[in-house]
């Protein structure tokens, strides 16, 4: 049964994805040939003479070689596409602290990324080197071995400008991966406004180039930084393997007199902004086609679409892909399009149940009863972080909120989601009361304290830390902690206080607060659509909802949306929380997931504004509580 | 057609109009009471005189070059301070005139740099002539108000949903009047400079955005804080380099997006607030944007560029349909409450143009669906009023206008020739009648006190009775004219409006328009 589920889950992604990666990888190999008619022309500028060097260009593009060059690149380009459908995230996963970082850059899938990048980044710079010609064109060359002019011996000896072209493409292929990883390149931020792909593109055209200039430009500077203390290695190693020799006559690469070469800075600078050109367009294909809007039919209608309906898709389990996918339609849908409304608010045929709506309904609020846990979560772990000698009986949450019954879920829910590994990341290492609790919160939360890749769960207080967590869960007042147990507290705290006291160990383990609150809302982008959704179709249920089918379920939503909006007021009143979103930097890499929780705040505050304003004095007949009917009545006279 | 002969007679010098009633504009002495029990409709209102000696000039720095004492500063820092100040050209100019010594061979190369730049940009200027102007002279070329740089008032925005609006005055500060509260909050900033247009964010309790000279500012204050002077730290700071001045902001009525736009900028810019992102709609030709008009229902944006071409895009897909005018720019224009009909001034002709639009459905992604040519339904071309006391002249291009949300009244502030001097700047109201053909009836000629002359006009986004005009004029008061009818529609923006007119407006949009031109 599951794998069947299974199954047709990944039919569904590959209907979904498989024709837009097809697309993607089609355009950017049709983009190809554009690109290396450019670094054809470029590379071979002699501006005193323009005629003849646009002929000779012109002549160049037509030979063999070129075009065998194409091929491969196209090949190349399909591998780093794969590469990029298969690294692709929705949510992106945020380092919280260095030691985060580096355990994700040793990781072995990154490892191959970056290797696979490196050989991909050889192949294109052997490309370049083929289409420069001139010196750079072969690894081996023939030259003479001059003992005197008359016994001149041909021999083959070792091209350097070749090996250096080779190795700094290799370089930049690696480079191009780290920063895939740093800058979080693989994430998908869906664009704030629809726009045709076309137009996408253009936008982002600029951008690219100037964005590929300018890496590019580091990568060879740091490059030949590398070759000047380095390079003799391969260069030994190429030539005992090929046996070849080396030329004694030209000037050797690693030395500071043939490092500042300007033709050879401006070739390995030219094939660098190649590679990154073509990759990049490869890689912003990818996004724009993966973040087009899909349209997902309301209602099947032929038998076999009931798994590819959107209600039946919100309410299974999907790639994340494909849920971002459906809510973002629900969002269009419910702004844009009466006609799919109307199918959203009809009744089934026999039986006459408001099925559409329920599904959809019911989805999107347990998206955000969801966010709220967590927020509630992380809140208690802030609080706690301030109070030191809190009980745990103290501990508690607003007794109206739905996360209050699941409070004692709450651990599981930070284990489980690797989000928000780091979250309780608030927890200060170097804070004072560091060395002295006692207290079970605080035990509680020992654990998860290492659990942001750390090593130092190796150390064995990962194992028992488990029946610990249990116990403080299953009993918190009743069971007396054994001995055995404080003991092992114990010295748990004396390791970690004596750690944190070691400079180079609190710099790797440093928590950055606002990473912390970043991996909180990295999903949110569902929650937004999932309030604008609701939002919207509830408040044009006022005029087009025939059946009344959203009265049924508008307290809940009211009651959802003004718990929620509770409890991220509170987020950003705690510490560490900055009230304005850092600048974007309007460049390529783009930063809008360290934004979402200002998105999401502003979208709640306008999803509830929609209902009251529409709704108006009608919403007092609805059954909320008195706390949300005293919010709600703010919301009415425009003062929250 | 409408023309300005149809209207009543001008009311007399002395008299204020108070209010329409009964299908008539009554007049009377300012201050007298309305003669219905509509008047504690009005009492919560405030009717305010913001005297321009009241307001301390603008007290901007200035620039580096001309400091208090004669004082040289160094060379460097007078020239970091021209580029800031006035960019490339700026720079170099600041470099040719330097009198330090040991420069003599930069000065020559850069005079001639300097040539270089000028001849370009005298290039560029005659092809874009609003190019060449400083952006005070922009802003105030391209502002809805009458008399931008002179006047106390710059810009005025009632709140959409309660009774609340903000004035713009000319010391740069702009104020917050509430009519349930008697706090008046201040709002300044350093870089609150040359206000041009202030709006409110739909669907929120106070969020203002405000376009400044050098960025867009969005304020967010707290509705029932009682603080008259909100710290800077509640501002937002939107700004992208080559985009200013901001001349003109709007908001999606869905209250998620803003636009702005600057003449100087081929691209209008539009904002995520809360995020502080950006997207670009570029669109070369034109040379910029001037004003910004989002229709009531969301789904359509007028643009006017300073050329004699205008563009009207469809806010889901983001594409554009454009429409060159015959003589010049696009002035001013305003939507009908459901979006399926635009009406638009150009600069230099006295008519107003009629453009209407397909049935907005959504699932026609990427289509505006307008008319291909616009029609023609108001000739305000120059009338004269033979009165008891003389002649009065009243006629010309129109500044501003605006349409009340129940769609029924239509108010213009039209401009008399400045060259002649007898005309004067009236504001002429005109009622609608959508069936069986779209038509604009005269309605009256408002007047203010003695001397006073229309400077902005906004209608209550949600007055109950009819519709509310409010008239800023150029003495610095601002007053609240009432319309009370009955209207066959409820604001759009309030609760209950009802679905069954909109679709019977839309049948009024088969018929075909007038044929003239």
């Amino acid at each position: 049964m599951e794998a069947a589920a299974a199954g047709r889950q990944r039919a569904l992604l590959r209907q979904v994805l498989g024709w837009r990666l097809a697309a993607a990888v089609a355009w950017s190999v049709l983009l190809l040939p554009v690109c290396t008619a450019a670094f054809v022309l470029l590379s071979g500028v002699q501006p005193l003479r323009p005629l003849r060097w646009l002929s000779d260009s012109f002549d160049d593009l037509c030979t063999s070689h070129v075009i065998f060059c194409i091929l491969l690149m196209s090949v190349v380009i399909l591998v780093i596409s794969v590469f990029n459908a298969e690294f692709y995230a929705v949510v992106p996963s945020i380092p919280c602290s260095r030691l985060a970082l580096i355990g994700k850059i040793i990781h072995p899938q990154q490892v191959i990324h970056s290797v696979a990048h490196a050989v991909m980044g050889m192949l294109v710079a052997w490309c370049a080197a083929v289409m420069t010609k001139g010196r750079f064109q072969f690894l081996a060359v023939p030259c003479t071995i001059s003992e005197s002019l008359d016994d001149a011996v041909p021999q083959m000896c070792l091209n350097e400008y070749h090996l250096f072209f080779l190795l700094s493409g290799a370089f930049m292929g690696y480079c191009y991966s780290l920063l895939y990883l740093i800058n979080n390149m693989n994430y998908l931020p869906f664009p704030i406004i629809q726009q045709y792909k076309y137009l996408r593109f253009r936008r982002s055209l600029p951008l690219l180039i100037k964005h590929s200039c300018v890496e590019s430009l580091y990568s060879v500077r740091n490059f030949c930084v590398a070759y000047y203390f380095f390079g003799y290695i391969p260069k030994m190693w190429i030539s005992t393997t090929m046996d070849l020799r080396i030329d004694s006559k030209l000037h050797p690469l690693d030395t500071l007199s043939g490092l500042l070469d300007l033709s050879l800075f401006y070739h390995a600078w030219l094939c660098g902004v190649f590679l990154l050109v073509t990759w990049y367009i490869a890689w912003l294909f990818f996004k724009i086609y993966a973040t087009e809007t899909h349209r997902f039919p309301v209602q099947p209608t032929f038998a076999e679409e009931t798994d590819q309906c959107l209600p039946k898709i919100l309410n299974s389990n999907p790639p994340l892909i494909i849920k971002f996918l459906a809510l973002q339609d629900l969002m269009l849908l419910s702004q844009y399009s009466p006609v799919r409304r109307q199918e959203v608010f009809s009744l089934s045929q026999p039986g006459g149940h408001p099925h559409n709506w329920t599904a959809i309904s019911r989805e999107c609020l347990s998206l955000l009863t969801d966010l709220t846990q967590r927020l509630i979560a992380q809140q208690e772990a802030a609080a706690a972080n301030g109070r030191a000698k809190q009980q745990v009986g103290e501990m508690k949450v607003s007794p109206q909120t739905p996360g209050a019954a699941g409070a004692e879920d709450i651990p599981f829910q930070l284990q489980s989601s690797p989000a928000l590994n780091c979250k309780a990341g608030i927890l200060d290492l170097s804070s004072p009361w560091h060395g002295k609790v006692q207290s079970p919160l605080i035990v509680r939360r020992g654990p998860k304290l290492w659990t942001s890749g750390s090593g130092l769960q190796m150390n064995g207080s990962h194992h028992e830390s488990f029946p610990v967590l249990s116990v403080a869960r299953v009993g918190s007042e009743a069971v007396q902690p054994s001995f055995i147990y404080t003991w092992l507290q114990n010295k748990q705290e004396q390791i970690k206080n004596f750690l944190s006291r070691r400079v180079l160990i609190m710099y790797f383990f440093s928590k950055h607060p606002e990473a912390s609150i970043q991996a909180v809302f990295s999903d949110a982008q569902m929650h937004i659509w999932a309030l604008e959704g609701l939002s919207h179709l509830v408040a044009a249920s006022f005029t087009e909802d025939q059946f009344g089918v959203v009265q049924t379920t508008l307290p809940a939503i009211l009651n959802t949306l003004l718990t929620l909006q509770e409890v991220v007021d509170r987020h950003f009143k705690l510490p560490h929380v900055s009230s304005k979103p850092p600048r974007s930097s309007g460049s390529l890499v783009d930063t809008s997931y360290k934004t979402l929780r200002f998105a999401l705040r502003a979208s709640l505050k306008t999803a509830l504004y929609r209902i009251t304003t529409v709704f108006g004095e009608h919403l007092n007949a609805v059954q909320v509580s008195t706390e949300h009917k005293k919010r709600l009545q703010q919301f009415l006279e425009y003062k929250e | 057609m409408c023309s300005l002969a149809l209207f009543p007679p001008p009311p007399p010098p002395g008299a204020v109009t108070l209010c329409e009633f009964n299908n008539a504009l009554l007049c009377g002495r300012r201050g007298e009471p309305l003669p219905l029990d509509f008047q504690s409709l009005l009492a919560a209102l405030p009717a305010l005189t913001l005297p321009e000696d009241g307001l301390k000039g603008p007290g901007r720095p200035e620039s580096g070059a001309q400091p208090f004492l004669h004082h040289r500063e160094a060379l460097w820092k007078r020239v970091l301070c021209a580029w800031r100040d006035g960019g490339l050209c700026g720079l170099l100019k600041e470099i040719v005139s330097a009198e330090e010594e040991g420069l003599q061979w930069a000065k020559t190369a850069l005079s001639c740099v300097l040539t270089a730049c000028r001849w370009l940009s005298s290039l560029h200027g005659s092809i874009l002539p609003h190019l060449s102007l400083t952006s005070e002279d922009m802003i105030a070329a391209f502002s809805q108000a009458v008399d931008w740089a002179g006047c106390s008032v710059r810009a005025f925005a009632w709140h959409p949903h309660t009774s609340k609006f903000a004035v713009a005055l000319l010391d740069d500060s702009v104020r917050v009047y509430n009519s349930s509260s008697a706090t008046i909050p201040s709002l300044k900033h350093r870089l609150q400079r040359n206000v041009a247009a202030v709006a409110w964010k739909p669907l929120c309790a106070s969020i203002l955005a405000v376009a400044c000279q050098s960025c867009v500012l969005v304020w967010h204050l707290d509705p029932t804080s009682l603080s008259t002077r909100p710290s800077s730290g509640c501002a937002q700071v939107l700004s992208y380099p080559g985009h200013s001045p901001v001349t003109s902001l709007a908001w999606a009525p869905s209250g998620k997006l803003l636009l702005s736009a600057s003449p100087v900028d081929t691209a209008m810019l539009v904002w995520d607030v809360s995020t502080e992102n950006c997207v670009q709609l570029q669109w070369f030709g034109g040379g910029g944007v001037t004003f910004l008009a989002w229709s009531p229902d969301g789904s359509k944006v007028l643009a006017a560029t300073p050329s004699a071409v205008f563009k009207v895009w469809e806010a889901q897909m983001w594409t554009c349909e454009k429409w060159p005018t015959i003589k010049g720019r696009c002035q001013t224009g305003c939507w009908s409450p459901d979006g399926s009909r635009l009406l638009f001034t150009v600069l230099g002709e006295s008519v107003i143009y009629s453009l209407s639009f397909s049935e907005y459905r959504g699932d026609m992604q990427g289509q505006v669906g307008g008319s291909k040519t616009a029609s023609i339904v108001a000739d305000l071309s120059e009338t004269t009023f033979e009165m008891p006391y003389g002649e009065e002249r009243i006629g010309g291009a129109v500044q501003s206008m605006v349409w009340d949300p129940t769609g029924e009244r239509l108010a213009v502030i039209i401009r008399g020739d400045p060259s002649a001097v007898e005309t004067q700047t009236v504001v002429a109201v005109f009622r609608i009648r959508n069936s069986p053909v779209f038509e604009l009836l005269p309605c009256g000629f408002l007047r203010g006190e003695q001397s006073a002359e229309p400077q902005l006009i906004a209608f209550h986004p949600c007055f109950e009775k009819g519709a509310l005009l409010t008239v800023c004029w150029s003495t610095g008061t601002i007053s609240h004219i009432p319309f009370f009818f009955l209207s066959s529609r409820v604001p759009y923006g309030s609760p209950g409006r009802s679905p069954a007119v909109v679709t019977a407006s839309s049948s009024v949009r088969e018929q075909p328009l007038f044929s003239e031109l």
